[in-house]
Formats: structure tokens, C-alpha cells, sequence
């Protein structure tokens, strides 16, 4: 984490552009553009500046955003609610759709249902977000009208349920407010699916590739021998197998989602911290650009104890 | 094999009723006025400090100032608003106000001439970055005392260090730092001395047609209105202005009828939602100037005859017609068309044959090599390759320079760049704001740092057009002070080294319904007080 933080700080502070000028503006005068200096500490050493950065971030103080003027904390706090919903959405999808495809496409190896499966996930990997997201808001919202549009609710009910968790399906829930979680619900639907087609592509891939080496395992062949049905074999004694490995690429890719996606949340217009990182960083706003990259790290440590804790679970060996 | 066949069909049918479910077709509420915008330069909302677009656009409507525009009847220049009427001291220094009675904040506090010496006061004491606009009078956090002066409570004196022109000094005023704000409330949320700067970051304090429903930074911001207003409860009970990035986004919203208004469509957008039933596309001519100015550094640039010969070597109307169709229109005047004094010549097109004959008189007949540098802004750079184009049929290569907007202003705010092509947009409305800009120069030493001047960025040292400018300053006849910038722009045109190309149209599409809109055009900001639905 602290070698992560110092790349972050290093890569910021050599950026060739001024953060006092996105606070001042360029029609500032001299002088508010030397007390916006001092006010950040830009006139102390590189070493010094990072040293208070750390001090600050130990006190869970990220600095105020040069872009939003609010502190960042509050920021992320706003902005990753909005990406974890969508994440967790996605992943879930990504999960359900996924692992009985690649089980699928293992079992019928060669036929034209992995052919399919295939296909799909080819798709999945290639087809740029931007691309499929603009199609996929064309047609499921702009013609057909199934879905909403982009943003999290309908704007006259954006305030309508209290924040909680900052996740509106949850908070609308909580709220009892069954409109707004309808609402939410056509929102999100459509990134969400789009998400979860992405992670769909790369679970159901592995999934096919993990279910084939344990197919072609000769415990495998035994077990049919002894007479088992197809189905003990594939579920209980192939599938029981793969579960660890599983767990590991699906926590990687709800981690990638975690991140979040620049691409779709600009198109969405959701509000995630995937674009909050991205236009912090085009406007030089390091302090939300370290913040958002020190939770994002965080989420991934996170994950990868979570992970480690199911492994326990799953397999006994590991207990 | 049934098993996960189930579940897959299962998902498939879940997942399409429960799309179809709950389609509906939006529509807003009729008293309800739904923006799309990029508000992501919005940083604090106080009236001292805000001097970004969608602050003064969210400003605009949640504070009163002194003067201010009518949104129905912008080329009256300035009316009354909180001040009813004023006066003009025999030296011209003294204005004196009297402030309209019976006004009353949001918070029921009435408006007072108390409120209007504490908000003129604090934004020149705060030294934020806008302060410039009423500090450039003479005003200073020490004199402030003796020269912002409420006599009683309907009576405000201001007392500027010499005479200006009366005209300057009122639409100064009707800027964004011109709001008057509730002192009583601000008063009583300072911390630290801060006279309430951080508390007015989020909140407001003003007596105009709207109050802060939110404001959730790159998200959006939602205005309530005001029923106390002086000038009558607006129609729109609400206003949001939500924030989306992409064009193709906004047009989607527009089309499906979740937003009444998209402002930030591109040409491919408004040609795709022009015609369509229940829209309507409108174009209203912005402040913002497109310039290229040649850098009286490089001794190539400082040749008179040069320049001149650059003027003749852009495709104004060739960019004018192609891609910029619909965004910009030809303006080769330093200000923007609607302000006072402003021009309509357009002395120069493209004309290489004369552009050769005076390079050759210049001793440059085969032509030389220089550099432009630009910001990575898509239509910038068509403009950039444009001339690229058209200089080089005077055998003049071009060195492109391609940056982020940070970039590119660290050098031209260092005088290191060639030629530099951008924009300008004026900062309050009056004249003044572009002359003492692209006219005056007052130091042009390196170590006198003006960085905030044109004239000095391109390192170009007139001085009888800067006696000019500081002339029309001062001068207290709007009608004479008119003529005086036309003079000033008209030799300007043909001695500057400075290409003015263009001035901004803003298309907007809305709803039909959207009535009585007005974005300000080139003075001021949106109005939404007026707006039908």
C-alpha cells in the first residue's frame, strides 16, 4: 500500500500541470495565485509534501478536492456506493450466466452449443463498451423504451429516499419506497447487464477451461465406470473440484468492475468512481486521484482476504 | 442436462419481464424544468469566489444584485434590480444607491443596503479569484471601510480611487460577484474569519427567484424556487441540472423526453434532433472569441507586414462553412457582438496572392518555419490544421503543438510559444473586460508577470492603443464610449498581432413546450425565472 501511495504522490507531482491554476482559474492575479500555493504546501520539499500526505491519510484524511471542493473522503464516499451497486449487480450476473455456460461448453465439447458459448464470450471480449453500451441505450431505451436512461433514477426522484448506504436499491428498500426501487431498478438494469456480460465472458471461459482439465482427469472416468449419473459426475465430483479456482476469478473480476468502468459510467452518466478518478486526474487533482486509488487498492486487499476465507470453506485441505 | 437448461431460460424469461414490467414512458412535470449540462467545473457556489459557467449559470438565479439584465430585453444593458435607482457624484466617483423597499431574503431577513455594503465588502476582502472585477476601482480590504459605505439602511454609497465610466462600473457589477447575500444569515456561519466562505461553498443565502434544493458535485444540482420573490414566484417549481458528459447521451434523454433540455449537443446531434416533433433547436451568440496571436518575441512574428500577411492566410470562411457550421460564426473584432461598442468589420479573408506579395515585402518570399501551439479540443484542432493548410500555400510550415489545456496556458502564460490559438471569454460585461486585455498592456517587462493579459502574453507594447483603452475607461458618455472602442477595434484590427476569427454560437435543444429560455447570450448567464412549460 505505502509503495502504491508513493507511485501515486511521485506520478502526480511530476504531471506537467498546475493544480493552483484549476483552483484560481487563469485570470487569477499573482498574489491569489501565490496564497492558493502556500495553502497546499507546494512551496515544502517533494519528500516533506508526501511525508504530510501519509500523516494525513493515516488519520483516514485524504485532503480536499481541488475539482468538487469537498473533502475526498467525501467524495469517495459518494462516488463508490454508486460503482459498487453496479459492480456487485454485474458480478452476479456475470456469475449466474457464466458458470453453467462454461460448465456447458465443457460438457458438450465440440458440439455447436460451445461453438455458441464460444462465440459469446468472443463477443464479450472484443466489442468495445462504448460501442455496445451506446447500441444497447438505442435500442432498450431510446426505441423500445424497456429500460430507463442513463443516471441512477428518474431525476424527479432523486430525492426522494434518504441515503444509508448510498446504494440506491438497498436505500429504497430500507425506505420501504418500492416506486423508487422500481425506478432504480430500470436504471441500472442495462449497465449492469452490460457489465455483466463483460465478466460473463471471462467467467464462462475459465469456467469451460477448469471444467475440461478435471473432465478429462481419470477420477473422472472412474466415477462413470462405477455407474454415477452424468449428473453426480459433472455437479459433484467435477464442479466440486473447480470451486477454489473459481472463487479466484470471480473475486479478479469483481475487482476489475470494482475499480470502476470509466467507459460505461460516462455513457450511463453514473455517478462512479470510475470517472471520479479519471476526470480528477485530467484536471490535476491529485488528492482525489490518490484517494480513489487508495481505495481502490483497499478493495482489492479486501477481496483477496474475502477470497482467502472461502477457500477455507470450499476446501477442506485448506482448513 | 435439464438442470442447467432450466436455469438459463429461467434467467432469460426473469431478466425480460422484468424489463417490459417496468417500461414507462417519462415525461417531466409540467412545472418542473429538467437540464442536461456538464456542470463539472463547478467548485463552490459563493458569489465571492465562483467564476466558472455553470456556477454563474446556478449564481444567476439564486442571487440578486445591484443592476442586473432583463433576460427578456438583454440589449437595454443594465436595469434596476435591488438598487432602485442611483446617482452620479460631479466627479464621477460616488455612486449613490437607493435600494428598492419592502425586499426580503429566502430566510425572510429583508434586503437592505446593510446586506449589499457586507457582500461587496467581503468579495473584495475574500481575494478570491473574481475579486479583480470590483478590486480593479480601487477598492481594497483597507479602504473598504471608507469606500462601501451603507449611510442607512435604503441608502448605499461606493466611492471609487478616480472617475470611470458610469457604465463600467454598473455592469461590473452585474456579474456574478455583484450578488448580494443575506448577511445576517452568512454572518452567523463564519468560521475562522472566513465571512462564511465555506458555508456559502454549499449553501446559499440570497434573495432571487430560486434557493439550493442539492447541489451533488458531477452529479447534478436542483434549484427550488423562491415564492417570496420580489419579482413574482416563478413558474418552474423546480430546476435540475444534471450532469451528462456526452452529447449522444443528452440527445437520447432529449428524445425520450427525460429532460426538457440538452445543452451541450455537438453538430451531428443538432442536425440529427432538428425537425423532430416536439423538439426545437436554438442558437444564441455566447461571449467566447476564437483567436490566433502571433508572438511579438520571435523577431518573424514582430514583422508588421507579416502579420498582416497571416490575416490573409486563414480560411475564415472556409472553417465557418465546413466544420465549425452551426458552433461559430466570422467576428474579426475583440468584442464579442451584443457588447457596447462592439464591431461588425470583417476586413479579412483568405487571400494568399496578397499574403505572398507582402511576405515577399517583408523579405520572407519563401516563407519560414514557426510553431502553434493548441489545447487537444477537437474543434481547435480542425482550426489548428486549417491554417496549417493555408499557410503553407505561402510556404510557411507549421510545427503543431498539441496539449491539455494546462499545458498549453503554462506556455503561452511564459511567452514561450510562436503562435498561440484559443479562446477568450469575456469576464463581466462591459467593454473594458476584452480591451484591457487585447488592447492594454501596461508593463511589458517579463518581471511585470501580467499574465492575465493577452497583450502581454504575445509580448505586444502599443502604446497609443493603450492610452486608448484607459481613455474609454473613464469616459462617462455610454454613447461616446461606444464610438471610442469601434475606433480603438478598427485600428486594432489592422496593427494587432492578434487574428480574431471567430465568436461562439451555443445550440441548445429543448422541448417545444420550453418556453421564454434566455442563456444570457454573450453578457451574462441563464435566466430561469422567465421559463414557461
Amino acid at each position: 500500500m505505502l509503495g502504491l501511495l508513493f507511485i501515486t504522490f511521485f506520478i502526480g507531482r511530476v504531471m506537467p500541470v498546475d493544480p493552483v491554476l484549476s483552483i484560481v482559474g487563469e485570470r487569477a492575479t499573482k498574489e491569489v495565485y501565490e496564497a492558493a500555493y502556500k495553502a497546499l504546501g507546494l512551496d515544502q520539499p517533494l519528500i516533506v509534501q508526501f511525508f504530510f500526505y501519509i500523516r494525513d491519510v493515516v488519520q483516514g484524511n485524504f485532503g480536499i478536492s481541488l475539482r468538487t471542493g469537498f473533502p475526498v473522503a467525501v467524495d469517495i464516499r459518494r462516488v463508490f456506493p454508486a460503482t459498487m451497486e453496479l459492480a456487485t449487480l454485474g458480478t452476479i450476473f456475470g456469475v449466474i450466466l457464466g458458470v453453467p455456460l462454461g460448465v456447458l461448453a465443457a460438457v458438450k465439447r465440440g458440439t455447436w452449443i460451445d461453438q455458441i458459448a464460444r462465440v459469446v464470450a468472443l463477443i464479450g471480449y472484443s466489442m468495445p463498451v462504448f460501442w455496445l453500451g451506446l447500441i444497447g441505450l438505442l435500442l432498450f431505451y431510446g426505441i423500445l423504451g424497456w429500460v430507463g436512461g442513463p443516471g441512477r433514477l428518474d431525476i424527479f426522484l432523486q430525492d426522494e429516499v434518504q441515503q444509508v448506504t448510498g446504494m440506491i436499491l438497498i436505500d429504497s428498500l430500507l425506505a420501504g419506497n418500492i416506486e423508487v426501487f422500481r425506478n432504480a431498478l430500470t436504471h441500472i438494469i442495462l449497465p449492469a447487464s452490460l457489465l455483466g456480460y463483460y465478466s460473463l465472458a471471462y467467467i464462462s471461459r475459465m469456467t469451460r477451461s477448469f471444467m475440461l482439465e478435471q473432465l478429462n482427469s481419470e477420477y473422472i472416468i472412474t466415477a462413470r465406470v462405477k455407474g454415477l449419473s452424468e449428473r453426480s459426475v459433472i455437479w459433484r465430483h467435477a464442479f466440486g473440484n473447480i470451486k477454489v479456482q473459481l472463487i479466484t476469478v470471480i473475486a479478479l473480476s469483481y475487482a476489475g468492475l470494482l475499480e470502476g468502468s470509466v467507459l460505461t459510467e460516462i455513457i450511463f452518466a453514473w455517478p462512479g468512481i470510475g470517472s471520479y478518478i479519471t476526470t480528477s486526474l485530467l484536471s490535476a487533482d491529485m488528492n482525489a486521484v490518490m484517494g480513489g486509488t487508495v481505495v481502490v487498492g483497499l478493495v482489492f486487499v479486501l477481496l483477496n482476504i474475502l477470497a482467502e476465507l472461502l477457500y477455507q470453506f470450499f476446501d477442506p485441505r485448506a482448513k | 442436462m435439464k438442470p442447467i437448461r432450466h436455469t438459463l431460460f429461467g434467467a432469460a424469461i426473469a431478466l425480460a419481464t422484468g424489463l417490459t414490467g417496468a417500461a414507462t414512458i417519462a415525461a417531466t412535470p409540467s412545472n418542473m424544468l429538467v437540464i442536461a449540462n456538464r456542470i463539472d467545473d463547478i467548485t463552490t457556489l459563493d458569489p465571492a469566489q465562483s467564476f466558472e459557467f455553470a456556477g454563474g449559470d446556478v449564481s444567476h438565479n439564486l442571487y440578486n444584485k445591484l443592476v442586473n439584465f432583463d433576460p427578456n430585453n438583454l440589449d437595454a444593458g443594465y436595469v434596476a434590480d435591488l438598487a432602485e435607482s442611483w446617482s452620479v457624484s460631479d466627479d464621477g466617483k460616488t455612486i449613490t444607491f437607493k435600494m428598492r423597499p419592502g425586499v426580503k431574503f429566502a430566510s425572510g431577513n429583508p434586503v437592505t443596503a446593510k446586506d449589499a455594503e457586507y457582500s461587496l465588502r467581503r468579495a473584495v476582502i475574500l481575494k478570491k479569484t473574481p475579486s479583480f472585477i470590483l478590486t480593479q476601482f480601487g477598492f481594497t480590504p483597507e479602504n473598504v471601510k471608507d469606500t462601501i459605505v451603507a449611510t442607512d439602511d435604503m441608502t448605499l454609497k461606493i466611492t471609487t480611487d478616480k472617475r470611470y465610466a458610469t457604465s463600467f462600473v454598473l455592469n461590473s457589477m452585474t456579474a456574478t460577484i455583484g450578488g448580494i447575500v443575506d448577511s445576517k444569515l452568512v454572518q452567523s456561519h463564519a468560521t475562522g474569519g472566513d465571512m462564511g466562505n465555506e458555508w456559502l461553498r454549499t449553501n446559499t443565502a440570497g434573495s432571487g427567484p430560486y434557493v439550493l434544493g442539492s447541489w451533488k458535485p458531477n452529479e447534478s444540482i436542483t434549484l427550488v424556487a423562491n415564492p417570496d420573490y420580489y419579482g413574482g414566484a416563478p413558474a418552474m417549481k423546480k430546476v435540475v441540472v444534471r450532469h451528462i458528459q456526452e452529447s449522444s447521451t443528452q440527445r437520447l434523454l432529449l428524445e425520450r423526453g427525460d429532460i426538457d433540455v440538452a445543452r451541450n449537443l455537438n453538430p451531428e446531434d443538432i442536425a440529427g434532433i432538428r425537425g423532430k416533433p416536439g423538439l426545437a433547436v436554438d442558437s444564441e451568440l455566447r461571449g467566447r472569441i476564437m483567436y490566433i496571436a502571433f508572438n511579438q518575441k520571435n523577431k518573424i512574428l514582430a514583422n508588421p507586414k507579416v502579420q498582416e500577411a497571416l490575416k490573409y492566410l486563414i480560411d475564415y470562411k472556409g472553417m465557418q462553412d465546413s466544420f465549425l457550421k452551426g458552433q461559430y460564426v466570422i467576428h474579426q473584432a475583440f468584442l464579442p457582438a451584443t457588447f457596447l461598442g462592439a464591431i461588425k468589420d470583417t476586413p479579412y479573408s483568405l487571400n494568399v496572392a496578397k499574403a505572398k506579395k507582402l511576405l515577399a515585402e517583408a523579405g520572407y518570399a519563401k516563407g519560414f518555419e514557426v510553431g502553434i501551439i493548441v489545447r487537444e479540443a477537437q474543434e481547435r484542432l480542425e482550426m489548428a490544421q486549417s491554417i496549417q493548410n493555408t499557410f503553407a500555400k505561402a510556404g510557411i510550415t507549421v510545427k503543431l503543438t498539441v496539449g491539455t489545456g494546462k499545458q498549453i496556458l503554462g506556455i503561452y502564460r511564459a511567452r514561450k510559444h510562436d503562435i498561440y490559438l484559443g479562446a477568450w471569454g469575456p469576464d463581466y460585461p462591459d467593454p473594458n473586460t476584452n480591451a484591457s486585455t487585447f488592447a492594454w498592456n501596461g508593463d511589458n517587462s517579463d518581471a511585470a508577470g501580467l499574465t492575465g493579459v493577452l497583450a502581454w502574453r504575445n509580448s505586444w507594447d502599443n502604446a497609443k492603443i493603450t492610452k486608448e483603452t484607459e481613455a474609454a475607461m473613464v469616459e462617462g458618455n455610454r454613447d461616446a464610449r461606444a464610438k471610442m472602442y469601434e475606433a480603438t477595434q478598427r485600428e486594432f484590427q489592422k496593427v494587432a498581432p492578434f487574428a480574431v476569427m471567430f465568436q461562439k454560437i451555443e445550440q441548445t435543444g429543448r422541448s417545444d413546450k420550453v418556453k421564454h429560455l434566455n442563456l444570457g447570450g454573450a453578457i451574462t448567464a441563464v435566466s430561469y425565472w422567465p421559463v414557461t412549460k
